[in-house]
């Protein structure tokens, strides 16, 4: 089904089988590295690292409330694996996974560049997320951590856990979230090839694009309130904690100022990998590109403007809840349209049962999920009830693992031959992925069920009405957990006995599939000619 | 506790005048996600069947772009949007402003208990008792951290600020009992703070409040008042009757023991050691345990913590 690249390199500088991976050896030649490959593959390593930690939390939770009061977790105990879980998933991994690791190796080679604007910004960003990562993962040693990932004071001011070590450690991965996005911006408005105009860009850098313009925005504010968080329990300095004449509710504001753009932080790069995705495994031109590419601009935007409905219960005025619920209800729009498109792009392809289609299909079913769901919270009067429990739960996992999670797993499949120039195992790659999406509707839809019936979440113990709800969601993150696994196996095992992948397995249109796979260093051998849009799948040499 | 009753599949039962509008905008929500769920979806396995690959040169289709699709599928779901937030805003409106002449009562939460205090001073910890078919206004501090107060079967919750008094109201329909949560995480026991809501008929009512008020008057035997005060400050979310070490020690037996501390020095539990653990708990914490009880200084008259010491001493 593929061709290599040879129409557009011109003149090979490489002798047979050199790539990026070969180029050089030694750790020493990995850790100084330059290359966005490199580091792409690095921050895939280190994010995958805390996902598995994130996950084994996730488990610890879950099997904790199998039943209620203490099956083998004290509350404290119960509490810190919460609150890790949670931070874990957030600062370590949704937020720098797809941006550090996908967007990271594919962005300059979709672009046709031979690396990132400044390519020791970006081996610094990786060195910035190692140390964050390893500030936060102190505090587990030095006392804990029991806030929840939200660091609401005056809980945090108070607590006697370890909350310097750890909102310090998120204030340093801020700075690497920063330089990321920084180097994305620049990279995208300075070294796209000749022709390659903004309209001719994959839609997964549209979405890269947008994230990193709220990475460096919001990311900023964030790090202040946590200086701020950080002066008040080290020198008592009165911002939020009512005794010293702060103010409580102000932490939730400043939080969510920026983790509610975050949140798009988290969901967009996900939604640029969808777009891929159902383009090039139905080859089809993408339906409604000019509405996908601005709605991810608008969810930018818009995503500023909506963090007051986090609190519609916390004491703030009823004009900003009122307020803020309408604002909200127009950051579904974007999300909807992005929807319609992508069925539309469905709609007169020819849709290939990939491991990646797959993932992109059980995207598609959950995010429809989490968005609808998402309306019920944005309604003021309903959100009375729901906030708070388990419902809001179940509506973010949709969102955050339903939805960014199996992009990232799609996206991960997708760009995989590219990236170690194997080929997996494409029936077990489904297998997992059909395993992953039962498991993960039996944990969270039960969330909903949950939460509707008025269980408030962060709760170690619970009315025995709760249990039998409780232990299916527990056994569904053991299904989940046994996905990912096979998930996870069949990526390493196409290293040792996978097929050599084909410059272009899947047929695409563009110019990551023209290279070789893996690529050279230098991206491409020769010079790169623009002769097509990346949905072009009936040019010529992409068949 | 009492369990939450329920009513249908997905929603407790409907306990106040300002459930059935917060389960309208919950059923709209519900048929137009069951509504647009099964579009999308069913669009989805359709396309998903009909246009799969049957060959490699299979010719896709080139359309890419409908003007008046587009507008159709981005204008309609703006109208909805904004139908939406319009049952939200006069369902929350309602929700957030009293009635005038609601009775009062004022809620002060602390780690991990609530206390509700009637007009009358009638003071009653972990128990709220309502009249039927009359609106109740709280009236909201805490103490400490943040809390929450939610009644799921009467559909309201708002958070408690320290520093700062919020509000919220309601009007039971039905007498009966349910249970209030504590729904914005406190810490440690945040899942053990709970509290019973007993709705009374009206004269019922007003004949327990009085009793009350009289009962407060006349005083308890001191044993009886201890036993009251360590459910009602939540003294047994941490320390067990049973001889279990919770989050504190268990009262069996305390009475007398030689305790290590933990700097390493040993106490004896006598009157006025239990005094001081009472009221300054971090001054001698016995050893294996984490510094974590709030102090009940101001909260206890001396009686109170006479009478908590009398419990403790029966505790053999």
């Amino acid at each position: 089904m593929a061709e290599t690249a040879a129409s557009h390199a011109h003149a090979p500088a490489h002798a047979e089988g050199t790539n990026y991976l070969n180029a050089q050896k030694g750790l020493m030649s990995w850790l100084t590295t330059v290359d966005h490959k490199r580091i792409g593959v690095m921050y895939l390593i280190s994010t995958l690292v805390a996902f598995g930690l994130g996950g084994t939390f996730a488990l610890l939770v879950r099997l904790e409330l199998l039943g209620p009061k203490k099956d083998f977790l004290t509350a404290d105990q119960y509490n810190q694996a919460f609150t890790l879980h949670g931070a874990i998933m957030v600062f370590l991994f949704i937020i720098p996974a797809v941006p550090g690791a996908l967007a990271n190796f594919v962005l300059p080679i979709m672009i046709g560049a031979k690396d990132v604007a400044f390519p020791k910004l970006n081996l610094a960003s990786l060195y910035v997320y190692w140390a964050g990562a390893i500030i936060c993962l102190s505090a587990v040693l030095t006392g804990g951590i029991d806030t929840g990932w939200t660091f609401y004071t005056p809980y945090s001011t108070v607590t006697s856990t370890s909350v310097i070590s750890m909102t310090f450690g998120v204030f340093v991965l801020g700075f690497s979230s920063i330089f990321t996005g920084l180097n994305f911006i620049v990279t995208l408005h300075k070294l796209r090839v000749p022709g390659m105009s903004w309209f001719n860009m994959p839609l997964f850098l549209w979405a890269t694009y947008a994230t990193s313009v709220i990475q460096i925005m919001a990311t900023p504010v964030l790090a202040i309130t946590l200086v701020l968080l950080i002066a008040e329990r080290a020198f008592g300095l009165g911002i939020f904690d009512p005794t010293l004449g702060g103010d409580p509710v102000l932490f939730q504001h400043f939080f969510w100022f920026y983790s509610h753009p975050a949140v798009y932080i988290m969901i967009l790069p996900g939604m640029g990998i969808v777009s891929e995705l159902i383009a090039v495994h139905a080859r089809r031109r993408v339906f409604g590109y000019h509405a996908i590419a601005y709605s991810s601009i608008a969810l930018a935007l818009l995503g500023f403007l909506v963090w007051g409905h986090h609190m519609f219960v916390a004491g703030q005025s009823e004009l900003a809840g009122v307020i803020f619920s309408f604002l909200t209800f127009f950051v579904a729009i974007p999300s909807g349209v992005k929807v319609f498109n992508w069925l539309a792009t469905l709609w007169g392809g020819s849709i290939a049962f990939t491991t990646p289609m797959f993932y992109a299909l059980s995207f598609l079913f959950l995010f429809t999920i989490g968005g609808l769901t998402g309306v019920f919270l944005g309604i003021l009067s309903v959100d009375i009830h729901l906030h708070d429990t388990y419902f809001v739960v179940a509506h973010f996992h949709y969102v955050m693992m339903g939805g960014t999670v199996m992009a990232f797993l799609g996206g991960l499949y997708h760009w995989w031959p590219k990236i170690t120039g194997r080929l997996y195992n494409d029936g077990l790659g489904k297998l997992a992925c059909i395993i992953i999406f039962v498991g993960f509707n039996m944990t969270f839809f039960t969330q909903f069920i949950l939460g509707s019936r008025g269980m408030p979440r962060r709760y170690y113990n619970y009315l025995d009405q709760y249990q039998p709800l409780h232990a299916f969601s527990t056994y569904g993150s053991w299904v989940l957990g046994a996905g990912f696994l096979l998930s996870l196996f069949v990526l390493m095992t196409s290293l040792r006995s996978g097929a050599k992948a084909p410059a272009n397995p899947w047929g695409g249109a563009s110019l990551e599939w023209h290279t070789q796979s893996p690529p050279v260093t230098e991206n491409f051998p020769g010079t790169v000619e623009v002769k097509h849009g990346p949905y072009d799948f009936n040019a010529e040499g992409t068949k | 506790m009492k369990e939450v009753k329920l009513d249908g599949f997905w929603l407790p039962r409907s306990g106040s005048t300002l459930a059935p509008e917060i389960d309208f905008g919950w059923n709209v929500a519900m048929w137009l996600s069951i509504f647009f769920f099964v579009g999308i979806i069913g669009a989805l396995v359709i396309f998903v069947m009909k246009y799969k690959r049957r060959s490699e040169n299979d010719v896709t289709s080139t359309v890419d772009h409908n003007l008046p699709i587009e507008i159709t599928w981005t204008v309609i779901p703006s109208v909805l949007c904004v139908l939406l937030f319009l049952v939200g805003f006069k369902g929350f409106i309602h929700a957030q402003v009293a009635p005038a002449g609601a009775m009062e009562i004022n809620v002060t939460a602390q780690r991990w208990s609530w206390l509700f205090t009637y007009a009358n001073g009638v003071e009653k910890d972990n128990m709220l008792v309502v009249p039927k078919g009359k609106p109740v206004r709280l009236i909201m501090s805490s103490r400490d951290v943040l809390h929450s107060l939610y009644i799921p079967e009467f559909r309201v919750k708002t958070d408690l600020v320290p520093g700062n008094y919020t509000t919220l109201w309601f009007e039971a329909t039905e007498a009966g009992e349910t249970t209030l949560f504590c729904t914005e995480y406190c810490g440690m026991s945040h899942s053990d703070m709970l509290a019973h809501v007993k709705v009374l008929e009206p004269a019922e009512f007003e004949k327990w409040l009085s009793e009350e008020a009289s009962a407060k008057a006349k005083g308890l035997p001191p044993e009886e008042l201890g036993k009251n005060l360590y459910t009602g400050k939540g003294c047994n979310a941490c320390h067990s009757l049973d001889g279990t070490p919770g989050a504190g020690p268990s009262f069996k037996g305390l009475f007398g023991k030689e305790e290590t501390l933990a700097d390493g020095t040993t106490a004896k539990v006598d009157e006025n050691y239990l005094r001081e653990s009472i009221l300054t708990p971090a001054a001698k914490l016995v050893k294996g345990f984490p510094p974590v009880m709030p102090t009940f200084q101001g909260q206890l008259k001396d009686e109170d913590v006479a009478g908590l010491i009398a419990f403790i001493k029966a505790q053999k």
